[in-house]
């Protein structure tokens, strides 16, 4: 189904079952331990060898010499997998750096081999007994020092530079300008569930269990890496243990488990170790950013400017940290500039809303101080130069957007109105309070997605899709929008997802995928709604598909009886024509929060918070209202405690494991407050639904700083906010 | 993990003895850090000696009116008791500041006395480390040293001691009772149980080879106001940038330890002297001398601070 | 409902490998074929094994074990109980949390065969989807998950914390030690740390665990 205008009405306007608040369809089996994770596939594999990846101990070089004698020679070890036996190997589209080094080494913990044993114990035992010599190189790893060797990059083929007007004079001619520079550290993903895969093969047939977002792509990449044809691999991977970008790609576990398997001629399991996985994966890259705003008195931007600086592996991406500032805010002059340099750092690539989390950490505290230079309330300064209308392009309108909608409908809950706009003025005890707030904003992405749904002859409507489900809760609305489209209740609707037999889907990623993969889903009932109603004999324009049964005029029939002789099946899929060129299509936010500061020992302690999202149709406002204050919860780790610390000597991220990367627990988290403003974006896709997964993280960051700054006085620019940053300009204790 | 033989001892005289037999046993009791270590290598014994079956999990007066803990006092044991919490709550405190409820299930009052560093580069066996590979040399001078040693740090080592339980123990002046491989007891004041790294940062605290921890004691109860104040970034289940263990009396004397400034809970018996004066003036005493590092000179005012918000508390 | 996810396993072919497949019965003994049964003192030929016997959800255990075998690592691998999720193996996370005498414990950091005689509970033998606990049914309703990988392990702290509560434990919040532990909102989030959720279910996680205590969040 291509879908080229905006849609009209159709069969999920209903909303009898889309749109409610359904618990996820897979709760019972998540919460009592029956829901099966890539490693734990006893079901499908018996007397699996264990492997236990070994990492390069340097950042930059090569190996000079591997003694694997040790290893070999230790019980249980059936082989040791290394870049010297492993035969040739490619490397995926969508790696930086190799999965399997050596001889050459491209960052540290770069996996250099595999040790596979008939037991875990035994495999890590073993694995300790490799002696490796290495050639150290000289790598680059401080981004601060190489900052001016970067070069124009753009994020995903757009422009590594933009211009609208002319930036230079009207901020030089700007009666209130800001000029400041912000930085962001490199940050992990950290999801609970490890990289891992089991891996079979069954003569040149892979079949690879495994923990991945975008099945499809794994696929590619996997048959790429391996040289073998893609119709020999097939993905499965139907509960992912949180991805947040970090599994969008095929890791070392996936490439390392089959061609363990190989060795062996047996199937093979690999974990990450939690150790590992900071330096050995993927993780979102640091960035410095400058950004310069001038405006009149009045509180209207005249010029806003904002550069970045990153750095990657060569080969690899920039965090696109400017891409919000070409649209968020209106303005006559405009520019951004993006800038990358070459550091030998693990591969930096994805991590919840690329681009934007960083961009919105760094915008919306350059918002506030420009605000407070102005002497306008930073709520009202935003509303100010609020926009319906891309501003480079002022012809190309917003589908949707409702950023001061959230910020009144926000301000009114939070209470706003009774902050005091002069910072360190409150007391509650020993602690400095102060309220903060920030926009959220995230585009919204069009991909196209297949799925293929079959009626049987007990009325049950199985969809199958690659789609997966990383915590988002695909099965729950894919489930929802097949109820729908097909008249029947939840419970007769089965979802088979994250198999790479089972038609493309969006994936997960970008936030792209819960509107894209119901979309994909809407089209194949659509056509399997035709040939019931052909099969039925109803004219397909008018046949009603209600409580179990199809309708029209007087005449009704059980949507079972469809598939009396045979259950029907469809296939099909969404496809985009040129709406989002056409319209932008974004979501909006805006985020509040209220911190507490000791006034001694200037720890920080989130107290409330609040977000107002408008992101199109809510399909099931329970899941998506989780993705919200899930991501609000990792912007608050992002503004107060998450820095992948980098030792620039040796050219690795020093804190390495889940006690040294402190991510917010329970205690760091108060009660959240969530609300989804009324909204159909008909221009989106037939669901009329957008992206929300990563709207949540965007401009948390901020809005917690800028309440530090209405608690203290006290102006951080560099991100984790930790207590010696605010220490030295903190009042005297008492 | 190296591969090991296992035993679970009878006695405690016969622990020491089993540790006699094997040079390269190690006690195991809670596991919640030696097993942690030995999965990365860091710790190797090829025999363990299982001392859960020993009945050393009483809390007991003594009879100079104190207290006794079995070194097996689970941590949620002893920070619940209600003799620790009437009598010692800086110890209940600082216990139920660390960790998390399920390490504090596990953990041993022995144990949490032996903890060892939390220092990123002693946990990743790529990187030179004296304390885990003595002469290899110390990565954390001019690394990542946000949680290192601000006092009492040597040219090999700036590793803290990560235990908040020590830091109580060390301000209420207890007291380590050991038994050795040929049945001797005796008793290790606190203050002499754990080392400064010196040259020779692998050897941590005072036990000899095979000695095995039987019990701590508490003198008797002091009185006085008792707080443990921790300071981390994150609000619970993380290690301290600096804490305050203090018992403070009504006349204003009292005692202080720090933890996460120094290879050992930090006390200074001058500093105590200087309690009357204000937290200006016992900070200058505790730190003198303090060599800090560029990212952890925010120490040396985070005590200051820390310890002048806990005087004010214990003046109520 | 059907259950979204049957996966066809049972019409899967096995892809077994090359050595027998390990027998999996409900039977109370399974041993791992993989690990030959040698003596203790032979563990300087790299691997001793120990037998160890404990109950799992009810149900006696029999197993041999290399002495390394982390409780943890014995619930997943040898009896196949996935539900005890490993995150980190480090006592970082608190995914492998398992309730033992009523204690919950990170499941990874303790060797099984220090577990002689034990009463062990996982996620499994707290409910089934069936049958769910009264915390599982509160962690659906309140969508006190995401990703579901965590969850097992917070469901077994929250059952544990309750009862820690009840106990008269203190905590780190606990405003005066000397007085009966309240279940606040600050209590529970205090007592829940050792879970961490990087899907940042938090604030949903504490609702579910208030209404089986039988409180407001």
């Amino acid at each position: 189904m291509k879908f080229e205008t905006p849609a009209t009405t159709n069969p999920i306007d209903a909303l009898k079952i889309v749109g409610k608040p359904f618990g996820r369809i897979d709760g019972p089996l998540k919460t009592t331990g029956k829901a099966p994770y890539a490693y734990e596939r006893h079901d499908v594999v018996s007397n699996p060898a264990y492997g236990y990846v070994v990492g390069s101990a340097i950042a930059k070089g090569r190996i000079a010499r591997i003694d694997l004698a040790a290893a070999k020679a230790a019980p249980g070890v059936r082989a040791i997998v290394t870049a010297d036996n492993a035969g040739q190997l490619g490397k995926g589209e969508r790696n930086t750096a190799k999965l399997l080094g050596g001889p050459e080494i491209e960052h540290y913990h770069q996996a250099i081999a595999l040790v596979v044993a008939d037991t875990f114990e035994q495999a890590r035992a073993a694995a300790e007994l490799l002696r490796v010599d290495y050639t150290k190189a000289e790598g680059a790893f401080d981004l601060a020092a190489v900052k001016g060797t970067g070069e124009p990059r753009p994020l995903f083929g757009g422009p590594a530079d933009t211009a609208l007007g002319d930036f230079s004079s009207a901020f030089a001619a700007a009666p209130v300008q800001l000029d400041a520079t912000y930085t962001t550290p490199d940050q992990a993903h950290a999801m609970m569930e490890p990289h891992a895969s089991i891996a079979a093969w069954d003569g040149d047939k892979l079949t690879l269990w495994t923990s991945n977002q975008m099945i499809a792509w794994g696929v590619t990449d996997i048959a790429k890496t391996l040289g073998i044809a893609k119709e020999n691999v097939r993905l499965v991977s139907p509960f992912v243990g949180g991805g947040f970008g970090g599994k969008l790609f095929v890791r070392s576990d996936a490439l390392l488990a089959a061609l363990g398997a190989r060795a062996v001629g047996r199937p093979v399991k690999v974990a990450l170790q939690r150790p590992l996985m900071f330096n050995n994966t993927t993780h979102r890259p640091a960035t410095i950013q400058r950004i310069r705003i001038g405006a009149n008195r009045d509180g209207k931007i005249t010029a806003i400017g904002h550069e970045e600086w990153s750095g990657n592996l060569p080969g690899g991406r920039p965090e696109g940290a400017v891409s919000q500032t070409r649209l968020l805010y209106a303005g006559a002059n405009r520019m951004t500039a993006t800038r990358l340099a070459a550091l030998d750092l693990a591969e930096g690539n994805a991590m919840r809303a690329p681009g934007e989390a960083s961009g919105m950490m760094a915008l919306e505290i350059a918002i506030d101080e420009m605000a407070e230079k102005l002497g306008i309330d930073p709520i009202e300064f935003r509303i100010l130069n609020d926009t319906q209308n891309d501003p480079e392009r002022p012809a190309r309108p917003f589908s949707q957007r409702q950023l001061t909608e959230c910020f009144r409908t926000g301000a009114e809950r939070f209470g706003w109105s009774k902050r005091d706009p002069r910072p360190g003025r409150v007391r509650d005890g020993r602690w400095m309070i102060g309220i903060g707030a920030a926009a959220a904003f995230r585009s919204n992405l069009l991909v196209k997605s297949a799925a293929r749904v079959r009626l049987d002859r007990a009325g049950i409507v199985t969809v199958e899709t690659d789609m997966t489900d990383i915590g988002t809760g695909s099965y729950t609305i894919i489930a929802q929008t097949a109820a729908e489209m097909m008249g029947v209740p939840l419970e007769k609707v089965v979802v088979r997802l994250g198999d790479s037999s089972f038609p493309v889907s969006s994936g997960s990623g970008g936030q792209f995928g819960g509107n894209n993969s119901t979309a994909g889903v809407y089209a194949a009932c659509v056509k399997l709604r035709e040939a019931i109603a052909q099969k039925l004999g109803f004219n397909s324009a008018e046949a009603e598909f209600a409580d179990g049964e199809v309708r029209a005029g007087n005449r009704r029939v059980p949507l079972a009886q469809a598939a009396a002789d045979g259950g029907l099946t469809a296939e099909d899929g969404i496809e985009y024509g040129d709406l989002d060129k056409k319209y932008q299509q974004s979501t909006f936010g805006a985020h509040f929060v209220e911190v507490g500061v000791d006034s001694a020992t200037a720890e920080i302690r989130v107290r409330r918070m609040l977000a107002v999202c408008a992101a199109g149709r809510i399909l099931n406002p329970k899941t998506a209202r989780s993705q919200i204050i899930g991501a609000m919860t990792m912007g608050v780790g992002a503004a107060l405690m998450e820095e992948l610390v980098v030792d620039k000597r040796a050219g690795f991220f020093v804190n390495h494991d889940l006690a040294a990367y402190e991510v917010p627990v329970h205690a760091d988290i108060p009660h959240q407050d969530m609300i989804f403003l009324d909204e159909t974006d008909p221009v989106s896709s037939p669901m009329k639904a957008k992206g929300v997964a990563e709207l949540g993280i965007c401009g948390v960051a901020a809005a917690v700083a800028n309440a530090i700054y209405n608690a203290t006085g006290v102006r951080v620019r560099e991100y984790p906010i930790t207590l010696d940053k605010l220490l030295e300009q903190m009042p005297d204790v008492g | 993990m190296k591969s090991f033989t296992y035993e679970r001892a009878q006695s405690p005289a016969a622990a020491a003895a089993a540790a006699a037999r094997h040079p390269d046993a190690k006690f195991i009791a809670g596991g919640t850090n030696l097993l942690d270590l030995m999965k990365l290598e860091i710790e190797t014994p090829a025999h363990l000696i299982d001392v859960n079956g020993l009945a050393l999990d009483k809390i007991e007066p003594t009879q100079e009116g104190g207290l006794r803990i079995g070194a097996l006092v689970r941590n949620t044991d002893l920070a619940a008791d209600a003799r620790v919490r009437r009598d010692y709550a800086v110890l209940s405190r600082a216990l139920l500041a660390g960790a998390s409820g399920q390490l504090r299930n596990k953990a041993t009052t022995a144990g949490n006395l032996l903890q060892r560093t939390r220092c990123p580069y002693f946990y990743d066996t790529n990187q030179p480390c004296n304390k885990r590979k003595p002469g290899s040399g110390c990565a954390a001078i001019g690394g990542f040293s946000r949680q290192h040693a601000i006092v009492g740090a040597s040219d090999a080592c700036i590793a803290t001691h990560p235990s908040d339980m020590a830091v109580a123990m060390r301000a209420l002046d207890a007291a380590v009772e050991t038994v050795r491989p040929n049945g001797a007891t005796r008793t290790i004041p606190i203050a002499e149980f754990h080392r400064l790294p010196g040259n020779t940062p692998h050897v941590e605290t005072a036990l000899s080879p095979g000695e095995l921890i039987t019990a701590v004691t508490l003198p008797k109860p002091t009185g006085g106001v008792q707080i443990y104040r921790k300071v981390r970034d994150r609000a619970s289940y993380a290690f301290a940038l600096v804490s305050v263990a203090a018992i403070v009396q009504r006349d204003g004397t009292g005692h202080v330890a720090l933890g996460g400034v120094a290879h050992k809970p930090w006390r200074l018996e001058s500093a105590d002297a200087q309690l009357p004066r204000g937290a200006k003036a016992v900070t200058a005493e505790l730190l003198s001398g303090a060599k800090p590092t560029r990212e952890n000179a925010f120490k040396l005012p985070l005590v200051e601070r820390t310890l002048g918000a806990v005087l004010t508390e214990a003046k109520g | 409902m059907t259950s979204p996810s049957d996966f066809e396993l049972s019409r899967r072919k096995l892809l077994a490998g090359t050595a027998a497949s390990v027998a999996l019965t409900a039977a109370p003994s399974i041993v791992n074929a993989q690990a030959p049964t040698i003596a203790e003192q032979n563990a300087a030929a790299g691997s001793a094994t120990l037998k160890v016997s404990f109950t799992v959800n009810g149900a006696a255990r029999d197993l041999t074990l290399d002495t390394r075998t982390t409780l943890l690592d014995a619930l997943r691998e040898h009896l196949h109980l996935t539900g005890t999720k490993k995150g980190c193996d480090h006592g970082q996370c608190g995914a492998c949390t398992v309730i033992i005498g009523g204690r919950r414990i990170n499941s990874c950091l303790t060797l099984a065969v220090m577990h002689e005689g034990d009463s062990i509970t996982t996620i499994e033998g707290l409910g089934t989807p069936e049958k769910m606990h009264p915390m599982q049914a509160a962690f659906v309703k309140h969508d006190g998950y995401q990703c579901g990988y965590c969850t097992p392990g917070q469901i077994c702290s929250a059952v544990a914390v309750l009862d820690e509560i009840k106990a008269g434990i203190p905590s780190h919040v606990s405003a005066d030690l000397n007085t009966p532990v309240q279940l606040t909102s600050a209590e529970l989030r205090e007592r829940m740390s050792g879970n961490i959720c990087r899907c940042g279910a938090y604030s949903n996680i504490a609702e579910a665990i208030s209404e089986v205590a039988g409180r407001p969040a």
